[in-house]
């Protein structure tokens, strides 16, 4: 099936908090030219890789680029599926509040600004797994 | 279809064990390859986690990387297959994907 | 079977270009097709030809060059990582006015595509890093 319409399931899990190590940027970077390919593209953040999509990051004083504004625009590039998972949130002390608003516009409903973020259980997370063809994980 | 997990960290450095035990479903596999083989020795902290693992997925180990570490075969927790670098080749062609827990 | 193999981390700090290197080596034995060896983060380190490790040790950019050499293997070292981390082929390093390049006979900087590529067109793609 996926091979005659060669469109597969791609899922994205990330696991590293931004910063620290380059895995978050640079898993950002495959996310958006890969959207170029026509695939189904969804992007996972489980354990720390839930930091990557915290709102008011401010990296002045670490000199480093501030990424995190790229995630709103995932939108334009039809990455609309973002999954975050609620327990590793809880366990890090963090509600869904404290993560950046990330939409899309819908062009099949007036582009009605849609949540991209869905807020998923450890038990959803671990079918989204098994329900896709290729896994990159950073 | 199901899903090999491969673990190549140390379950005591790193929560990736933890986090790929709460991610398989019935009929998967998880191989623990590199530093991730110390997990598996009997009677360590992960021994009775993997044990009970056992009930819906399967477990292996890579050996090369068990014996590099100096652990031998029958120390490792009971159930726990050994595979060599072939078997990791069958184990992920078997499955429907691969999943890597870095 | 098809297979893509991603490798996100350089030689000899981890042992994840080891393990690419033999799971590549023992899916090639058992008569399987690697459609592409995808280097990315740190991984791009391991296409440097001016490694010198210590004689006794092994020489994983040459064991991946050999490997190469002897099945056509695609190796494909990812061309956002690379110049980002000092590593170019003559190309890029007279684009980026840079005295020298160092890229290994076997590896080609190319695109991210290309590791999409890699996960569109192999059956199952096996991820080694950190």
């Amino acid at each position: 099936m996926a091979d005659e319409t060669n469109t597969k399931k791609f899922l994205y899990i990330n696991r590293k908090a931004p910063y620290g190590t380059v895995y978050a940027l640079e898993s950002l970077e495959v996310v958006l030219i890969g959207a170029a390919f026509e695939q189904d593209v969804s992007v996972a953040f489980v354990d720390d890789g839930v930091f990557q999509l915290m709102s008011g990051q401010d990296t002045a004083g670490i000199g480093m680029k501030n990424f995190s504004k790229t995630y709103r625009a995932l939108g334009d590039y039809e990455v609309r599926k973002l999954y975050v998972e609620r327990e590793s949130l809880a366990e890090r002390g963090l509600v869904s509040d404290d993560l950046m608003a990330i939409t899309y516009e819908d062009e099949n409903e007036d582009y009605a600004e849609k949540p991209s973020i869905h807020f998923v259980d450890r038990s959803e997370m671990t079918k989204l797994i098994s329900e896709h063809d290729v896994i990159l994980s950073f | 279809m199901s899903t090999l997990h491969t673990v190549n960290k140390s379950p005591f450095e790193r929560p990736s064990l933890k986090t790929c035990l709460d991610h398989v479903v019935q009929g998967d596999a998880i191989l623990l390859i590199e530093d991730a083989v110390v997990g598996a020795r009997k009677g360590g902290a992960f021994a009775e986690a993997l044990s009970h693992k056992q009930a819906s997925c399967s477990i292996y180990v890579l050996a090369p990387d068990l014996a590099a570490r100096g652990i031998k075969a029958e120390d490792i927790a009971e159930g726990i297959a050994l595979v060599d670098y072939g078997g990791f080749v069958d184990l992920a062609a078997g499955k429907a994907r691969v999943c890597a827990w870095l | 079977m098809r297979f893509g193999i991603v490798v996100t981390e350089g030689p000899y700090t981890h042992q994840a270009s080891d393990s690419a290197y033999r799971f590549t080596k023992a899916a090639l034995e058992k008569g399987h097709e690697i459609f592409r060896v995808f280097f990315y983060n740190d991984g791009v380190n391991n296409a440097t030809r001016f490694a010198v490790p210590p004689q006794d040790d092994r020489n994983l950019q040459v064991l991946w060059s050999e490997l190469a050499e002897k099945h056509k293997l695609d190796l494909v070292v990812c061309i956002a990582a690379a110049p980002r981390r000092g590593i170019l082929d003559a190309d890029e390093a007279k684009r980026q006015g840079k005295d020298g390049n160092n890229i290994a006979p076997g590896f080609l900087i190319s695109g991210l595509g290309q590791l999409i590529e890699a996960g569109i067109q192999s059956d199952r793609l096996v991820m080694f890093g950190d």
